[in-house]
């Protein structure tokens, strides 16, 4: 590893750590800023989360080699970590820094792409079947049900069967189409109270088109639940990319994400632990700083400003 | 008289309960008229129809569970309101017809700035541009006596004190001008010194925009300093209607003589103030007759057995009460 990718590291680093600094500061100044750092683990979740989106955003400075790269097959392979490759090198002697490294961008990219796909159509059902009810309300949430009930690695390894070859971009939408189901029974039940509301008849007298009612009037005021349940979300997808290219129908090879890195290394758990536990590690990482950072949103915004909590 | 602005003829609002108790005829066979500029008056108590009433007139009724019964009818601008489409009726409504709703607290969206708020009617209606939207919320700030309203208007709701909020109810509402004001309850929600500054405003706005307002309300000294006309309202039902002056002279339904001994006076002294025995039936099951019959001093037995029609009793002035018809039976009971 040479001296540009360690400075980069540290970079990455600092940046992280500043980034929790000054969210904690500037969340001080308000009260839903100071509940969400009344989670101790807020912060860290923070900082974990900013580390690896650099390290993914700034992967050819950070990365010392090529990810794919083979660097010696014979003198390089199932390394143990060192000064020259800090987590070690696999079977197929690749530096494993390197490709956690670019690993981010995949599995990063795919839970926060996938998560929208689905909070996009999650938002969109729930709203149609919470705001017009009746048969609408009825046809899309017994497809919700249905949706629910079937076992969502079956039919993504259905899907992965179909079509030979599922693209990086086939994989984001599949995982975003069977993602949904949770967020729009959210949704509607928000979107069930809200239509009630008086600020929404006030709408309608003034000539408000339904469309408009929705996008304007209703989503907007489902915004912090969504915002959780999509925080707590991205890790669920990224858990089930890891398991779909652990059992090889995810990312194609040699393309690396956490998840086929597993894979890779499962053969030498015992002779080479490291290209498991490395991988492993930064799964688990993610998915708990995002599950800190979307339990301390929870309580951020769980209670509302009152009134007149912030009038001067 | 003019042509009247807008014309209810017999309108049935009923709302089907669930779990099988009935049918609530919460407005059964309202009629009135709303003439151009001038103020009428929807007086009431809980539970008499007037906010259902109002709320049928621009088909805001929830449905299901409520819904407009056919022969109901009601013309705005020559044309039947409860046959328009859709569109046609979104046209008319924030654009010819307005509304201010009671709770100034929840009727506006918390997330939007009032300004957004204010512009809404605008952009829907005259296709206004975001920044001549802006300008517009201004103004109308401006003229809705706002201070600051440059600075008012990228205020949230939670910022803004009761009075304000109604304050920009009122200019949400009049953005496009409309013939029409409907004012449910608009100052029950304020205490006593701010309720006087709105009825004032929307005085000096009625006379600078030439609008016809319908003011619901359940309190007769708001009907009393500001409105030229008023309708009387019981289960659903009009029971009276006159000139204000002569309503508070000569009341000639036994409710709204229960209704005025109810209001306190500063002029006379009086120990106790006088309520009217009992409350409003449920709206599933009127009473037979007179369906005040229950509640009133002067009931006979013609009373509980037939319902009498509005009778006029005057000029302009209509009772639905057997007395008009034997009015020696008050001072004999009285």
């Amino acid at each position: 590893m040479n001296l540009r990718a360690w400075l980069a590291l540290l970079g990455a680093l600092s940046v992280a750590w500043l980034a929790a600094r000054a969210a904690r500061r500037r969340a001080a100044g308000t009260a839903g800023g100071r509940r969400f750092f009344a989670s101790p683990f807020a912060g860290l979740g923070i900082g974990v989360l900013t580390f690896f989106a650099v390290v993914a955003v700034a992967a050819p400075l950070v990365a010392p080699f090529h990810p794919d790269r083979q660097l010696d097959i014979i003198d390089l392979v199932d390394r143990a970590p060192s000064w020259s490759h800090p987590l070690g090198t696999d079977l197929y002697s690749r530096d494993l820094w390197s490709r956690l490294v670019y690993g981010a961008r995949v599995s990063l990219g795919i839970g926060a792409l996938a998560m929208a796909v689905a909070l996009t159509l999650g938002a969109a059902v729930g709203a149609a079947a919470g705001y017009f009810r009746r048969a609408t309300d009825v046809v899309l949430m017994r497809l919700v049900d249905v949706g629910i009930a079937m076992p969502r690695l079956f039919l993504l390894i259905v899907a992965a069967s179909v079509w030979q070859h599922v693209s990086l971009g086939a994989l984001i939408l599949i995982l975003g189409v069977t993602g949904w189901f949770g967020t729009s029974r959210l949704v509607r039940a928000e979107v069930l109270s809200l239509r009630e509301r008086d600020f929404v008849t006030a709408a309608r007298a003034l000539g408000a088109r339904p469309g408009r009612i929705i996008f304007r009037h209703v989503l907007p005021n489902v915004a912090s639940p969504l915002l959780v349940s999509a925080a707590l979300g991205i890790g669920n997808v990224m858990l089930t990319e890891a398991a779909l290219s652990f059992l090889g129908i995810g990312v194609r090879p040699p393309t690396a994400s956490w998840g086929n890195m597993i894979a890779d290394g499962a053969g030498q758990i015992v002779g080479a632990p490291w290209t498991t536990l490395f991988p492993g590690l930064a799964i688990a990482l993610v998915v708990m700083a995002l599950n800190a950072t979307g339990d301390a949103l929870r309580d951020a915004l769980a209670a509302r400003p009152s009134s007149y909590e912030e009038e001067t | 008289m003019t042509e009247p602005l807008l014309r209810v003829r017999d309108l049935r609002t009923y709302f089907v309960t669930e779990r099988g108790s009935g049918t609530a005829r919460a407005v059964d066979g309202v009629s009135f008229e709303l003439y151009p500029g001038e103020t009428l008056g929807i007086v009431g108590e809980s539970g008499s129809g007037k906010t259902v009433t109002s709320l049928s007139v621009l088909r805001l009724i929830p449905e299901p569970p409520g819904h407009i019964r056919p022969g109901s009818y009601i013309e705005f601008e020559g044309r039947n309101l409860l046959t328009l489409s859709p569109p046609e009726l979104r046209a008319i409504r924030g654009n010819r017809i307005a509304m201010v709703f009671q709770e100034p607290m929840t009727s506006l969206n918390p997330v939007f700035t009032v300004g957004d708020q204010i512009a809404e009617a605008a952009i829907i209606h005259q296709g206004l541009s975001r920044k001549a939207a802006r300008a517009r919320a201004i103004e109308m700030l401006t003229l809705v006596g706002m201070p600051d309203p440059a600075e008012r208007v990228d205020h949230y709701p939670h910022q803004l004190s009761g009075g304000m909020r109604q304050r920009v109810m009122i200019a949400m509402a009049l953005v496009c001008h409309p013939k029409v004001l409907i004012a449910d309850e608009p100052t029950t929600a304020l205490d006593v010194t701010i309720q006087a500054q709105i009825l004032e405003l929307l005085e000096r706005l009625q006379r600078e925009l030439g609008m016809a307002i319908m003011l619901i309300t359940h309190d007769l000294g708001v009907v009393a300093g500001t409105a030229d006309r008023v309708v009387v309202m019981y289960a659903g039902q009009v029971v009276e209607t006159a000139t204000t002056t002569e309503l508070f002279a000569r009341p000639r339904h036994p409710y709204t003589e229960g209704l005025l001994a109810a209001v306190p006076r500063v002029d006379t002294p009086r120990e106790q103030l006088r309520a009217i025995p009992g409350s409003v039936p449920a709206a599933t099951d009127w009473p037979a007759g007179c369906r005040f019959h229950p509640r009133c001093p002067y009931a006979w037995d013609k009373c509980r057995t037939s319902e009498p029609p509005l009778l006029d009793s005057g000029p302009g002035h209509q009772a639905r009460c057997w007395l008009v018809t034997e009015p020696a039976r008050r001072s004999a009971t009285a």
